[in-house]
C-alpha cells in the first residue's frame, strides 16, 4: 500500500465537492465525458481508498459495543477468528453460527451486531456515507477486501446452501419485471455493449467481464467520493431496473453476489477499485 | 390487419432472443420464477412511486425470464407476441406525427419510474440510452440499433408509420424477449410523448434525418 495521505486528502476534498455535483446530473446515464480517465490523469493511481482502507483497520481493531470486544478477537470471516488475508476472495459462504450464507456485508453486520453488541438500525442507518458522515461499513470493507489483493477468486460451493443460493442468484439475475421489463440481463447479458458512454460488462456467465467487474469491487467512486461495496452497486441498478428498495444484508443480494462472484472464479482480487 | 404487420408477426415469431445466449445451461425448473420471487419479496421494501407490485411478472416477463439466456419455446412465444400485438392502441386522432423537438427531448431524458423520480412528473423515453438517433449526440448506447436515417430511410406511408408506432407502443409484440422496454403497454410514456418521438424519428426536419 502506497501512501500519500497528505497529498490525497487534499484532493480529495476537491474530487468530494465536483462528485456531488456530477451525481446529481448523473440519470441512467452519463452524457459527461469519462471521469475515472480525468481523475487518473489528474491524480495517477493514487486511490483515495486508501483512506478507508486505514479508518477499516483501525475500527477493525478497536474495542467497541456492549460486549468490549474488537473484530479482530471475535469475528469470523471464513477464514478463523480475526483473519481478513484472503477472505473476501472466498465469499459469499455458508457459516455454520448464523445457518445462512452471507457475503462480506452481512456477515460483518452479524460481527458488528451479535459478536460486539452494537446497534443495527444505526449501523444500517449509516450503511452508505456521503459527505462528513462516513460509513463504519465501508471503511470495514475497504480494510476487509484490500487483504485479498492478488488472491483467486475461489468458490468450491461444497455446501447444498451454497449450491442453492447460487442457483437463486441466476434466477434473479434473469428475472424480468417492472415498468420497463428488465432484468440484470437487460444491461448485463452481452459483450460489447453500452449504455450512453458507459461500458456494460456481461455478467450473465463465466468471462474476463465478469472476472475484471467482480475483482474490482468494493470501489472508490469518484463520482460519490465515498468507497461503496457491492451490495450497493446491486441496490443502485435494481433502482435503475425500476424495482422497490434493496434491503441491505437481505438475501437477494447476497444470492446475486454468490453468482457473480461464481462467474468471476479464477480472477484475482484488485480492490478496492477505481469507478467512475 | 396489414400485410405488412402480419408479415412482421410472421418473423418474430420464429424465437429471437436479444441477450446472448453464449453461455450452455441446463433447462431450468418450472419454478425457477417462483422461487426468485419469494427471495426478492422478502428482500425488497416499496420505496417511493416503486411499490412491492413491481416484483409481480406479467405473462411476458415470466415467459422471457424462465428460459433466459436461452429463447423461449416456439409455441407459448407466438401466443405471448399475439398477445401484445393486441395491447396495440392507434392514435385517437389517426395522427402519429407530433412535434421533432419535444421529441428529442423525450429521447434524452432518462428519468421516470425509479423510486428516486418525482412521480408528478412526465417519464422520459430515454432512446439515447439504448440507441444513435442524430449524428450531433454522441454520447449514445448500443443495446438497440442506429437509428440514424430512420424515416429517411423509410419514407413516410401510412403502413410504415403504423409499424414503428406499433413497436414504440409494444415492441414484445415483435421480438418476444426484447430489451427495449413497452412504452405504450406499460404506459411509460403518454400518446402525445409517443407523436412526439414518433416525429423525431420521422420528420424531415428532425436531425435524425439530416
Ligand atoms: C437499466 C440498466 C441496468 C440494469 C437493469 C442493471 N444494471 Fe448494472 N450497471 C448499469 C450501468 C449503466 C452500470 C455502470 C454504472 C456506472 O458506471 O456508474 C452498471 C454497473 C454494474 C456493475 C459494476 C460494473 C463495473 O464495471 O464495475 C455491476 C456489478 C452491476 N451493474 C450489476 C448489476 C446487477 C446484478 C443487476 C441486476 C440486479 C444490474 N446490474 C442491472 C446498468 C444496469
Ligand atoms: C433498454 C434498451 C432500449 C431502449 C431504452 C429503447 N430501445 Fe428501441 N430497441 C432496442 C432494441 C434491443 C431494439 C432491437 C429490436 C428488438 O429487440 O428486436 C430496438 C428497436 C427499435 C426500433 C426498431 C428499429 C427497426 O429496425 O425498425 C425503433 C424504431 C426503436 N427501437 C425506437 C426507440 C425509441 C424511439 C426509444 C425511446 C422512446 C427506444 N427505442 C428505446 C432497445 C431499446
Amino acid at each position: 500500500m502506497r501512501l500519500k495521505i497528505g497529498k490525497l486528502t487534499f484532493w480529495l476534498t476537491i474530487v468530494a465537492g465536483a462528485g456531488t455535483s456530477l451525481a446529481g446530473s448523473l440519470v441512467w446515464a452519463q452524457t459527461a465525458p469519462d471521469p475515472v480517465a480525468e481523475y487518473r490523469a489528474m491524480f495517477g493511481d493514487d486511490n483515495p481508498a486508501v483512506l478507508w482502507t486505514l479508518r477499516g483497520q483501525d475500527l477493525w481493531k478497536e474495542v467497541r459495543g456492549s460486549k468490549h470486544v474488537s473484530l479482530a478477537k471475535s469475528c469470523d470471516l471464513g477464514m478463523g477468528t480475526g483473519i481478513i488475508k484472503g477472505a473476501y476472495a472466498h465469499l459469499p459462504r455458508y457459516f455454520a453460527d448464523t445457518k445462512k450464507v452471507q457475503d462480506m456485508e452481512s456477515r460483518l453486520l452479524t460481527c458488528m451486531v451479535d459478536g460486539q453488541g452494537m446497534d443495527k438500525a444505526a449501523i444500517l442507518k449509516n450503511r452508505f456515507g456521503e459527505g462528513d458522515r462516513k460509513s463504519d461499513l465501508e471503511a470495514l470493507a475497504a480494510y476487509v477486501v484490500d487483504a485479498s489483493n492478488g488472491v483467486a477468486i475461489s468458490l468450491p460451493l461444497e455446501h447444498p446452501e451454497e449450491k442453492r443460493a447460487y442457483a437463486l442468484g441466476k434466477a434473479i439475475f434473469f428475472y424480468r419485471a417492472g415498468t420497463h421489463d428488465f432484468s440484470c440481463a437487460s444491461c448485463h447479458g452481452q459483450v460489447g455493449k453500452r449504455i450512453r458512454l458507459q461500458q456494460l460488462p456481461d455478467l450473465a456467465g463465466p468471462g474476463k467481464d465478469a472476472r475484471d467487474t467482480y475483482a474490482t469491487w468494493p470501489a472508490y467512486r469518484v463520482s460519490q467520493g465515498e468507497v461503496r461495496t457491492m451490495e450497493w452497486r446491486i441496490g443502485d441498478c435494481f433502482r435503475q431496473q425500476r424495482l422497490p428498495q434493496l434491503k441491505y444484508g437481505s438475501e437477494a443480494a447476497i444470492d446475486l453476489t454468490m453468482f457473480l462472484a461464481k462467474n468471476a472464479e479464477g480472477g484475482k482480487m484488485a480492490a478496492p477499485g477505481l469507478k467512475r | 390487419m396489414h400485410p405488412l404487420i402480419r408479415y412482421v408477426i410472421v418473423l418474430a415469431a420464429v424465437p429471437v432472443f436479444t441477450t446472448a445466449a453464449v453461455h450452455a445451461h441446463k433447462s431450468p425448473s418450472p419454478d425457477r420464477n417462483a422461487q426468485a420471487k419469494a427471495v426478492m419479496e422478502a428482500s425488497f421494501q416499496a420505496k417511493g412511486q416503486a411499490g412491492m407490485d413491481r416484483l409481480d411478472q406479467d405473462k411476458t416477463q415470466a415467459l422471457c425470464s424462465l428460459h433466459a439466456p436461452a429463447a423461449p419455446p416456439a409455441g407459448a412465444a407466438a401466443k405471448v407476441l399475439a398477445a401484445n400485438q393486441a395491447m396495440v392502441k392507434l392514435p385517437s386522432d389517426g395522427k402519429f406525427l407530433g412535434d421533432w423537438k419535444r421529441g428529442q427531448a423525450i429521447a434524452e431524458e432518462g428519468k421516470g419510474e425509479q423510486y428516486s423520480d418525482d412521480p408528478t412528473k412526465p417519464s422520459g423515453g430515454n432512446c439515447y440510452a439504448c440507441h444513435e438517433l442524430d449524428k450531433q449526440q454522441i454520447a449514445y448506447g448500443t443495446i438497440g440499433p442506429s437509428l440514424y436515417h430512420y424515416g429517411k430511410n423509410r419514407g413516410r406511408s401510412e403502413p410504415m408509420l403504423k409499424l414503428t408506432w406499433s413497436m414504440l407502443y409494444d415492441m414484445k409484440g415483435y421480438t418476444v424477449c426484447s430489451a427495449m422496454p413497452r412504452f405504450g403497454s406499460k404506459g411509460i410514456l403518454t400518446e402525445q410523448q409517443l407523436k412526439d418521438v414518433m416525429a423525431l424519428l420521422y420528420d424531415p426536419d428532425s436531425p435524425v434525418n439530416k
